[in-house]
């Protein structure tokens, strides 16, 4: 019981937000273990990407805990909050880099904020990210002059630059063709398998989902309507999962 | 006459919320002058944007007022035959009023829509949410710097626009309608007091927090994308021109209980 506590890092109990009357998450429970893949699936709209801002504080639940690393962030204020996100790199969505900064000084912005003043370590850093993601000799330009995927692959390597112990992936293979998307879910499984980097990866894509995840939860009204292994949510007998598995929609309407 | 009563009643009610969000705002920079950190880089790159770059405009403003109210003055005085003090009356108001107000609107166009705009974008883009997530506050990082570089620009600026528009009076008088040198130089010297380049000064000063305070609140306040941003750099420049006019008119009476003008 007692190791079991102290190998959870991030614990989730009965969540729930609302923007104004429309209600996103109505009370969600999620465990992530330290050094686990937690695959995070639902439909678009669902609140996964609010899930993930809500986990380093981004955005305040109405209601619920929070514990990252057995640190509650509820009641913290934005400025405590330093300590709990130096532990915990997230790429969003749409990549949010910014855009008065190169690629490299992008990704060498979290090195540098950290208090990382030696420059050779930066740009040894900086290359060798750059080099994961598959964009070697692209540091000079701007985010406008890159393309979706790119800019991803940027943001990915800014989110894992200072090698934090957790990752935040946001759709981090959406827009990206299947080559480099197989290697970045390769990324992902080598920085799990090496560094013991605890990760949260939001995917629509369920193939990157079954060849990355330890552990699948699916969200569906606002709540984790699926837990458990790839195995089992391939194994499941419910309409709803498999639906959403195989791609099928049950709004029949539109064949009327 | 009810939906009057109701409608003014609710412009009232949204000033007053709008004055508690800002003084709010406040209090965060407040904390994050004690408790934030302190980014000297970023300091000395906004000195460079909003002091050194606004010159152009302050200079170019300083002088042409200058220049016409010196005119204007001078087509009058001489029907009363003193001309030669037409430079006191612009060297004293331009310190007093000229100066700063009019440089407090043009900073408020220039640099004050550019902080609305620049924050607006990167709060909808979600690159503030970036910076949070990396554990640095966004009060310290985008608007302390901002903040202490008007503090330091704008009296600079407001000195500067003085003395242009001081030596465009000149050229425009003594120059220009042949007003006799050693007279004009004597009133103006005789009537203008170090108090009156402070009082520009300070007005200067406090424009200055006036314009990062309602821009900034303006840039992280920004919601629904390209339009939301669009909107508050408008209302930034709205508010901001409008606090410096109103707040103008309470300094003028405040430093001059101070300093007053006139017989001593
Ligand atoms: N800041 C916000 N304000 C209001 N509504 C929001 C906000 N962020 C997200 N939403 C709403 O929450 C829902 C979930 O959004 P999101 O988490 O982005 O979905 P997804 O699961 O596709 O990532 C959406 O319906 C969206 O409209
Ligand atoms: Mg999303």
């Amino acid at each position: 019981m007692m190791s079991d506590k102290t190998s959870t890092f991030i614990e989730v109990r009965d969540l729930q937000i609302a923007f104004g009357q429309q209600k996103i998450h109505r009370g969600i429970n999620l465990k992530v273990q330290a050094g686990e893949t937690m695959v995070v699936i639902g439909g678009s709209g669902e609140g996964k990407s609010v899930l993930l801002k809500e986990l380093i504080g981004l955005l305040r639940p109405d209601q619920g805990s929070v514990k990252i690393d057995g640190e509650e962030i509820g009641g913290l204020k934005e400025r405590a909050m330093a300590s709990i996100r130096k532990k915990v790199g997230i790429l969003f969505q749409n990549g949010a880099l910014f855009d008065s900064l190169n690629v490299s000084q992008n990704v060498a912005f979290p090195l540098i904020q950290s208090g990382v003043s030696d420059q050779n370590r930066i740009d040894e850093r900086v290359t060798h990210c750059l080099e994961v993601v598959e964009l070697s000799n692209q540091g000079e330009k701007m985010p406008v002059q890159l393309s979706g995927g790119m800019r991803k692959r940027v943001a990915l390597a800014r989110a894992i630059v200072n090698q934090p112990q957790c990752v935040l992936y946001d759709e981090p293979t959406a827009g990206l063709d299947p080559i480099v998307s197989d290697s970045i879910n390769k990324l992902i499984r080598r920085l799990q398998k090496r560094n013991k980097v605890t990760s949260i990866v939001v995917t629509h894509d369920m193939k990157s989902a079954f060849h990355i995840a330890d552990r699948i939860a699916y969200l569906y009204q606002g709540r984790i309507y699926f837990e458990g292994t790839p195995e089992e949510l391939k194994n499941s007998d419910d309409q709803q999962i498999k639906n959403f598995i195989e791609g099928v929609s049950d709004n029949h309407h539109c064949l009327e | 006459m009810g939906e009057l009563l109701r409608f003014s009643g609710r412009s009232f009610l949204d000033i007053l919320e709008y004055l508690g969000r800002l003084t709010a705002f406040c209090r965060q920079i407040l904390d994050a002058i004690i408790h934030g950190r302190f980014f000297p880089r970023l300091l000395f790159r906004q000195i460079v944007t909003i002091g050194y770059g606004s010159q152009t405009v302050v200079v170019v403003t300083g002088a042409f007022t200058g220049a016409v109210f010196a005119a204007q003055s001078y087509f009058k005085f001489k029907d009363f035959g003193v001309e030669s003090s037409v430079g006191a009356l612009v060297s004293v108001a331009m310190c007093r009023e000229l100066a700063p107000v009019l440089t407090g609107l043009m900073v408020t166009g220039r640099v004050g829509a550019s902080m609305a705009a620049e924050i607006g974008t990167m709060k909808v883009s979600e690159q503030i949410d970036a910076l949070r997530a990396m554990a640095i506050h966004p009060v310290d990082y985008l608007v302390i710097p901002r903040l202490g570089a008007i503090m330091i620009s704008m009296p600079l600026l407001i000195a500067e626009s003085i003395a242009f528009g001081i030596l465009a009076g000149y050229a425009v008088t003594v120059i220009g309608f042949g007003v006799p040198r050693a007279w004009y130089v004597h009133h103006l010297l005789y009537h203008t007091e170090l108090e009156d380049i402070v009082i520009g000064m300070t007005k200067g000063f406090v424009f200055g927090l006036l314009i990062v305070i309602i821009s900034c609140y303006q840039g992280l306040a920004a919601t629904n994308g390209a339009v939301g941003v669009g909107r508050g750099t408008t209302i930034s420049v709205v508010h901001s021109s409008l606090a410096i006019l109103i707040c103008n008119f309470f300094l003028t009476f405040f430093l001059n209980s101070l300093f007053p003008l006139g017989s001593q």
